[in-house]
């Protein structure tokens, strides 16, 4: 599998956010995306996931035909959790990965996995922001896609979930995914490629 | 697609009753006509069909602006128009149209038999005018989904939604009313109208939802 993206260029509000952005991605790598506020990580994720057009250059996946385009290839975790407050944890879960396909894990095997096993029952609302987002990730889980682009995952976890998250990261890499991520903070895939954008 | 039409189902009955809103707004229309109009019973009956399409018009514009701003607001949006391709992406707008009309404007077409009464309409002029609302809502849903397609990044995008699409909506109203009347008033017929009402719905359950997913697709940011 490889994900591409070359000389990809993004605009908002017609100014142009970057230009000139080129990386390769095969499978089992990371790729970390960093850089000071306002430079484009989050475009650049959207960009690359089809979310929004690209200006200049092309983004190309290679994989099994299953998947197709990157768009369904991917799993797209960004700023918002995409959980509705009044259905129950497991009910969302549910949800998604009947609409996903692929079932990978069980609702609650996957809860299990980010530390919730206990909170299936509970409406997403009901849950505190670190838990909201461990749901989230939880939802990479529930349906298999090889790439995950994940905008900034860790916001709002505490220590003990950002290490569980990076070992979900890594158990998906030695699967043979893929993740590109944007962050603050380091994640602890060791062997990922940084991106490192603005300046 | 039947998860997401449960889904909507699910949240539509749980967060907030959104039908038995519509149905009380629907309510507050017919219930004021009469105090408008004066206690003439046989105008009420004549005009009847004409103000229960209006209530269920109105009352069916309600819930409309939520249809995919609830969505765009926790992000699911974005999964939605990600994970599909163009036609999946139109199905899905279908699937959340019917869940909408099941949740919103079902409990109106069920109501608008007793709000008939309220009307002195006789019992063929309310089951005709039950049965052209059954037939002639989906429409509007359809073309609403459309209109809150295109203002789904507005916060207040409800009245925008509402005049974006009360002019389109005016043919389904005419012939939806127009049958109504067929049924009741002798030399009219029904059929015909009623046919054209049908098919006005089946060409919005068409042109509606590809208008809302190639506008959601250029929505996001």
């Amino acid at each position: 599998m490889l994900l591409e993206a070359v000389n990809l260029a993004a605009e908002r509000g017609g100014e142009t956010v970057f230009s000139n952005v080129s990386f390769v991605l095969r499978s089992g790598e990371g790729l970390v995306v960093t850089g000071p506020n306002g430079v484009g990580k989050s475009t650049l994720l959207r960009t690359v996931a089809g979310l929004l057009p690209s200006v200049a250059g092309s983004v190309r996946f290679e994989g099994d035909d299953e998947f197709g385009e990157v768009a369904g290839a991917c799993h797209y975790l960004g700023h918002q959790n995409a959980m509705k407050p009044s259905l129950t944890v497991v009910e969302n879960l549910g949800f998604w990965q009947a609409f996903f396909g692929n079932a990978h894990m069980e609702s609650g095997e996957a809860l299990d996995m980010v530390g919730l096993g206990d909170v299936g029952h509970l409406p997403f609302g009901y849950l505190s922001t670190g838990q909201r987002r461990r749901v989230a990730i939880a939802k990479l889980l529930v349906s298999y896609r090889p790439v995950w682009i994940v905008d900034e995952p860790t916001a709002g976890l505490d220590r003990a979930s950002e290490a569980q998250f990076a070992s979900l990261m890594r158990a998906h890499l030695e699967d043979g995914g893929m993740v590109l991520a944007a962050t603050h903070h380091p994640l602890g895939l060791e062997g990922a490629k940084e991106l490192r954008m603005g300046g | 697609m039947l998860a997401l039409f449960l889904r909507d189902i699910r949240l539509g009955l749980r967060s907030g009753g959104g039908g038995l809103t519509g149905v009380l707004f629907f309510l507050a229309v017919i219930a004021t006509m009469p105090f408008a109009i004066g206690p003439d019973l046989n105008l009420l009956s004549r005009i009847g069909p004409a103000i229960l399409w209006i209530g269920a018009l109105l009352a069916s514009l309600l819930g409309l602006d939520r249809l995919f701003q609830a969505d765009r607001e926790d992000g699911s949006l974005d999964l939605l128009v990600l994970g599909t391709d163009r036609i999946s992406l139109i199905l899905a707008v279908v699937t959340k149209c019917l869940a909408h009309w099941v949740v919103s404007v079902l409990p109106l077409v069920i109501a608008a038999p007793l709000f008939g009464l309220l009307m002195n309409m006789s019992a063929v002029g309310i089951g005709a005018t039950a049965l052209t609302l059954l037939v002639g809502t989906p429409a509007i849903t359809f073309l609403g989904a459309a209109g809150a397609a295109v203002a789904v990044a507005l916060p207040r995008g409800g009245v925008l939604i509402s005049v974006l699409i009360l002019p389109l909506v005016v043919p389904v109203l005419i012939f939806g009313v127009s049958a109504s009347y067929g049924a009741v008033a002798e030399p009219d017929p029904f059929l015909p109208p009623f046919l054209m009402l049908t098919a006005l719905t089946l060409f919005l359950a068409v042109v509606g939802p590809v208008a809302a997913a190639l506008s959601l697709r250029w929505a996001s940011d």
